[in-house]
């Protein structure tokens, strides 16, 4: 019964699902080709290689200034939507208050309403407050709005929990503080690093709430676009390139992880049934 | 099984926060929207004036038609190339599955920028794809309509959204018992009566919430337009955006604003309505 169904052939079905795989990867390859063109981007076929494009970005401060914004922002943005995520997730789970469906829809609201309602309403927000724009407000933006993600995937992670443990741990004596730092925490890891990992690089990479929250200093993406405005330059495929290399290695880390995480688990199981 | 001071550590700081960083600046942008500039200057003076020219001036009603045929576009664009896709690897793909599914998440890291800026180099008249017709000698002049037209968003859109139509289209499938389907085919019918009968109807609530998603994304994006669509492709998000900008008209900005949230709350709450009545209990 197992493949009654999973092996059917059909080929013009595989041809078609081939064809969209060409469709979503074919920009992405294209930029990374033509980073290593001597003649630039544009032409076909790319024709001379060369890593010129990569020097010239490595001595462009501006560039690495905007990526060290970056990452501050996303490090900060990071633990301030876990932790805010982490409450809200728990609170859902099992704390009841008025407004208990309204807060949820309210968290989650970010994750689907376009970028530029969520910069323009903090926008607002910031004036409204005299606050300065700068990564401070940037970093206002990403945390709030990527609390959502961190609470849908925490979420999700609490709901898998295995409640016994936490009551065991609670009649034996622990303090619900300990419980929670012992018992919790410990089990929602994996849900942990991948909402992390997945914020992070979600910060990294947003524009559209960054666009109206920007000071004085630009994220990387900010400094692209600002560029993009004066015109193509292969420097631009270089770097962009770098950041898909990134991506794909935090993908891997991220697969390294949960197989490591999955088989430890799998193996205490074995041992302690 | 959790006390009271338990409970109250973990509801206090994320309502605070959300009430104060979301719900506020939703209630400031809700004020703008019924004050008015005069003279360069914001004056709180409470009126509807902003409504009554969004309402009285065709123009606003014309680039909101536009908008909709974009997102509506995008939604279906990103449909076709993301419902067959989803169904391919959840039927027929065998032990090949997983790496697939992977080759489609690796693209949702990548980007949004890098990849529109991808799409520009390849659109471009001196781009990617003049070059390659010229080298096949289909063309012998750059052709320069590809980019800066409304098509170049749909392409750039649906390029973006087809991965995030695809996964709940997928998860809907993966989640129907093999078992229906089998019976199905058990009971006579072919491979397209099963696929009408069963599989779609039980895949119509991923499907909806991808199709809400992209159409929503596309109705607020303004960063499609200036990349890569320009002047005959503004889109609504872009009248705002220059509003907020060289227009300075903050509270007309406020209340487009405020019609596109209401417009997206009202679909995630019509497509949650229509996801329970087609959900399989």
């Amino acid at each position: 019964m197992t493949s009654a169904n999973s092996h059917q052939r059909s080929p013009l079905l595989t041809a078609y699902a081939a064809l969209v795989f060409a469709f979503i990867y074919l920009p992405i390859v294209v930029l990374i080709a033509y980073s290593f063109n001597r003649d630039g981007v544009g032409g076909f076929p790319p024709r001379h290689f060369t890593l010129d494009w990569y020097r010239q970005l490595f001595s462009d401060s501006a560039i690495w200034d905007s990526v060290i914004n970056s990452l501050l922002v996303a490090a900060a943005s990071v633990a301030l939507s876990l932790t805010l995520g982490l409450l809200a997730a728990l609170a859902l789970d099992r704390a009841s208050f008025p407004g208990k469906a309204l807060f949820r829809r309210l968290v989650l609201l970010p994750l689907i309403l376009p970028g530029i309602i969520t910069g323009l309403s903090l926008l607002m927000f910031a004036v409204f407050a005299g606050m300065q724009l700068s990564l401070l407000t940037v970093f206002l933006g990403h945390g709030t709005a990527l609390i959502s993600v961190a609470t849908t995937e925490l979420f999700a992670g609490l709901q898998k929990l295995d409640r016994a443990q936490e009551e065991a741990s609670l009649d034996l004596g622990a303090t619900p503080w300990q419980t929670f730092w012992r018992v919790t925490l410990p089990s929602l890891k994996l849900s942990l690093i991948a909402a992390g990992l997945l914020i992070f690089t979600l910060s990294m990479d947003e524009i559209a709430v960054t666009f109206f929250l920007i000071g004085r200093d630009n994220t990387l993406p900010l400094e692209i676009w600002g560029r993009l405005r004066r015109g193509i330059t292969p420097e631009i495929n270089a770097i962009s390139t770098l950041i898909f290399a990134a991506s794909v290695a935090l993908i891997v880390i991220w697969y390294r992880l949960r197989a490591r995480t999955v088989g430890a688990q799998a193996q205490e199981l074995l041992e302690h049934p | 099984m959790y006390s009271r001071a338990y409970k109250a550590v973990i509801s206090a700081p994320p309502l605070l926060w959300v009430c104060l960083f979301l719900l506020l600046p939703y209630a400031i942008m809700f004020a703008h929207s019924f004050w008015l500039v005069r003279d360069g200057f914001l004056v709180h003076q409470w009126n509807l004036q902003n409504y009554r020219a969004l309402f009285s001036n065709p123009l606003y009603f014309q680039v909101f038609l536009r908008t909709a045929r974009i997102a509506a576009s995008v939604t279906l664009c990103s449909l076709l190339l993301g419902y067959p896709l989803a169904y391919y690897l959840s039927f027929h793909a065998g032990p090949r599955k997983e790496l697939l599914y992977q080759l489609v998440i690796v693209p949702l890291w990548v980007s949004y920028l890098v990849r529109g800026y991808a799409w520009k180099t390849i659109l471009g008249s001196d781009g990617v794809l003049n070059g390659f017709l010229q080298y096949l000698h289909i063309t012998h002049e750059p052709v320069s309509f590809f980019l800066y037209s409304p098509f170049a968003v749909v392409l750039m859109l649906t390029h973006i959204y087809t991965p995030f139509v695809f996964l709940p289209i997928y998860a809907a499938l993966e989640h129907i018992p093999r078992p229906l389907v089998e019976a199905s085919q058990d009971l006579g019918a072919d491979r397209r009566a099963t696929f009408l009968r069963v599989i779609l109807p039980l895949s119509i609530p991923g499907l909806l919430a991808g199709a809400t998603f992209a159409f929503v994304l596309s109705l607020g994006d303004f960063l499609a337009p200036l990349l890569v669509g320009g002047p005959s492709a503004t889109m609504i998000a872009n009248i705002v955006q220059s509003l907020f900008g060289a227009a300075y008209d903050w509270p007309l900005g406020a209340a487009i604003s405020v019609c596109i949230l209401l417009i997206t709350v009202s679909l995630l709450f019509t497509t949650e309505r229509l996801e329970k009545r087609w959900s399989f209990k």
